[in-house]
């Protein structure tokens, strides 16, 4: 048995095999080795899909004339799937990822964690240049500015003016208004989003902030849930309970708004502004009777503070070449671009002046509305843990009707400071 | 014969206290044993022992990637907090439901598919390989079959079961969607195990108990499930610590909503979405430790041993 030796000739061709197999699997390795061509810098920009987004880049490499040359790594459609694919890379440093193209509650996460550079000196006074300052807001960290803001993103009220004449200016007139025509039979749902997901802590934020409510302290390290987010789950629980909601309301995201309100069930609509663009187009004759105005408040006399939305460019710390990706980025997020993919891919301008342009006007009739709301919006809370924040605020509002005010703020604040402290265990 | 001849001399040895004679020969042999496991043990360790004691190490570290600088021993605190959630409990509770449902059905049903696959005569071939089809399908594209299946609007079976609801949106039906996909998936897997078993039964004993006027149940389980019960043993410890681990399934039917998480699930959460190595750790070694000691338990207590070896050899 001992002495049954592999036949010389076998072991000769199992080493061939071997050493293919080596080949074959180091010849990857070797191409992400040398992905610069012909001497220029590629620059790797990791996004989500965006429609013509080509376009802007290409734009951007003609005007490096050869200094740099933009590739676009397209992501995964979802929210989820982006960031998971960004935070491995980054945790491995890879250094083929230079700019990144994030939602913009990333940015404080990525700061944080030393993934993403500061912006200083020209580069730092050129984007917040004529950048709004909700928005601005959204990229910063420790009075530091990590992130470009690319579009933005405000909901607006959507109502139906054959049906309200005027649009209610608070949370408390809108329930008003909705039982009014509930009792004279006629559509009178309020439709937003509320299921268990992001959505429903977007909701929260703005209820939150229009009370003159924190759910975290301005640093970011301490969970507070004042008077105001107090008043916020009150204006909560009162909007689930009144009757006013659609009947799958807990079960609701973006979507299912959309097409509730474009089959007639609603007299208001609380969501983006992509609404109006497929209300157009799939519904023309409910959207003759269709008006915006600005989302509603919770103090009579004091204006509503809404969420921001919307995404940001950063620069990887692990980039070979930072200082191109500053100037990319600063092409990328210009004026031009802005407007461009304003136009074509329905992202409304972080930039305040692109909202002047006469093309504008066309594609963005509420852009005054708009750029009211944009004006003194809230970010959502700026903490590196808000990930695990917004997965507890979510399942702790879900469903809306069950909230509890006290019993939900306390708990809440509990479960917010254990995802601060990194001690909180997400489901 | 050299197997048996050791498991003699251990007993040996240890009563004597004594180094029991080893010829030169055998002492050589034993060596050159040792050298050609050498390179496959070597492997071993670094891909699975390495990775192994890294969790179990970053399991005692507050170590979360968001905050690097707040890196810290904190010895067993984070085994404290997992420990005392409520998450962990109900996705360990899930866990233990969708275990022990899915390997109990496995087992009657791949039973029933081994003891099929046995006795077929004509087309044994094409039987066998027609039964091990969703086996070799992989899990998440069976699993995606199934999302739509059971998806209002996209599939035929919620509409056909479920007409006016959306069976993936509650937690009872959820679970039993999971189920009935870890069951369809791995029930041919079960099968395969148990028909080793079946070719373990001599026909002799059969025909034998057949004379003594033994029933076609009573030869089920009066001779052969006994001389089964090595196989059957091993197929419920490869399934049990199989679906201890269920992730796949979850995760492309719900992705954990409802309370459907699985401890894999909640365990990929918190470390690879939530960034938490401190947290994510302490699941994976907590997983391991369950997994260790079911495979314990079906060890040292029921006697299960690796297939082929003799049943003598293991008490």
């Amino acid at each position: 048995m001992a002495n049954s030796y592999p036949h010389p000739r076998r072991s000769l061709r199992a080493r061939a095999f071997a050493a293919t197999a080596v080949l074959a699997l180091a010849a990857p390795l070797a191409a992400c080795g040398s992905n610069d061509e012909g001497g220029v810098p590629t620059l790797n920009l990791y996004q989500f899909p965006v429609e013509h987004m080509q376009d802007v880049i290409d734009r951007c490499n003609q005007q490096a004339a050869g200094k740099y040359k933009i590739v676009y790594q397209v992501l995964p459609r979802t929210a989820d799937d982006q960031r998971v694919q960004m935070v491995r890379r980054l945790a491995a440093k890879d250094d083929s990822m230079d700019i990144l193209g994030m939602d913009v509650t990333w940015t404080q996460e990525f700061a944080s964690a030393n993934w993403i550079r500061e912006f200083t000196g020209t580069d730092k006074s050129d984007v917040e240049n004529g950048t709004l300052p909700g928005p601005l807001a959204s990229g910063e960290y420790n009075d530091k500015l990590y992130a470009a803001p690319n579009n933005t993103n405000v909901q607006l009220l959507w109502y139906r003016k054959d049906l309200v004449p005027t649009p209610p200016k608070t949370w408390a007139e809108m329930i008003q208004m909705s039982l009014q025509l509930k009792q004279q039979g006629k559509p009178y749902q309020v439709l937003t989003m509320g299921a268990q997901y992001e959505g429903l802590v977007v909701l929260f934020n703005s209820l939150v902030a229009s009370a003159g409510g924190h759910v975290v302290s301005d640093d970011g390290k301490t969970a507070v849930m004042d008077a105001g987010a107090l008043k916020g789950l009150d204006t909560m629980k009162t909007f689930a309970t009144a009757g006013v909601t659609n009947p799958s309301f807990s079960n609701m995201i973006e979507d299912d708004v959309r097409h509730a309100f474009q089959n007639g069930e609603g007299a208001f609509e609380l969501n983006w502004p992509y609404v109006w663009a497929s209300m157009q187009s799939e519904t023309p004759d409910l959207a003759k009777n269709v008006a915006w105005a600005r989302y509603p408040g919770i103090d009579p006399g004091t204006q509503s503070i809404t969420t921001i939305g919307g995404s940001n460019l950063a620069v990887s710390s692990y980039s070979r070449y930072p200082q191109l990706d500053f100037e990319a980025v600063k092409c990328l997020r210009d004026p031009e671009s802005q407007k461009y993919l304003a136009i074509n891919a329905g992202q409304p301008p972080s930039i305040e002046s692109v909202y002047n342009d006469p093309e504008m006007a066309k594609a963005y009739p509420m852009k005054d509305t708009l750029l009211e709301e944009l004006k003194n919006a809230a970010p959502r809370p700026r903490t590196p843990a808000y990930q695990n924040l917004s997965t507890v605020v979510a399942a702790e509002l879900s469903p809306p009707d069950s909230i509890q005010p006290d019993k939900t703020a306390d708990s809440l604040k509990k479960s917010i400071q254990d995802a601060i402290d990194s001690k909180g265990v997400l489901p | 014969m050299t197997a048996q001849q050791e498991k003699v001399a251990i007993p040996a040895q240890r009563a004597t206290h004594r180094k029991p004679a080893i010829s030169e020969g055998k002492r050589q042999e034993r060596r050159l044993g040792w050298l050609l496991c050498a390179p496959a043990a070597i492997v071993m360790v670094a891909v699975t022992a390495y990775p192994i004691l890294y969790s179990v190490w970053l399991s005692l570290q507050r170590y979360d990637l968001k905050f690097p600088e707040n890196r810290e021993f904190i010895g067993l605190a984070n085994y404290a907090t997992v420990l005392s959630n409520n998450y962990w409990w109900t996705a360990f509770g899930v866990t233990v439901l969708i275990t022990v449902v899915s390997v109990a059905v496995e087992l009657v049903l791949g039973m029933g598919l081994a003891l099929i696959m046995h006795r077929t005569i004509i087309g044994r071939g094409l039987v066998r390989t027609s039964a091990l089809i969703p086996y070799g399908i992989v899990t998440v594209v069976a699993a995606f079959s199934w999302r739509y299946a059971w998806t209002p609007g996209t599939g035929y079976l919620a509409n056909l079961v479920a007409p006016n609801g959306a069976p993936l949106t509650e937690r009872g039906a959820s679970l039993a969607i999971i189920i009935l996909a870890e069951i369809w998936k791995t029930t041919p897997f079960m099968a395969l195990l148990l028909l080793a078993g079946l070719a373990l039964v001599p026909d002799d004993l059969l025909k034998a108990a057949a004379m003594d006027g033994a029933g076609w149940w009573q030869r089920f389980t009066k001779v052969m499930l006994p001389v089964m019960k090595p196989a059957i043993l091993v197929a419920l410890l490869f399934r049990t610590l199989d679906a201890f681990r269920v992730f796949d399934n979850i995760y492309v039917l719900t992705n954990g909503a409802n309370e459907t998480s699985s401890v894999s699930m909640i365990a990929y959460n918190n470390l690879i979405k939530g960034l938490n190595l401190g947290i994510g750790s302490t699941m994976s070694v907590l997983i391991f430790i369950t997994v260790a000691i079911i495979a314990f338990v079906f060890v040292k207590l029921f006697g299960t041993a690796a297939p082929g070896s003799s049943e003598e050899g293991r008490r």
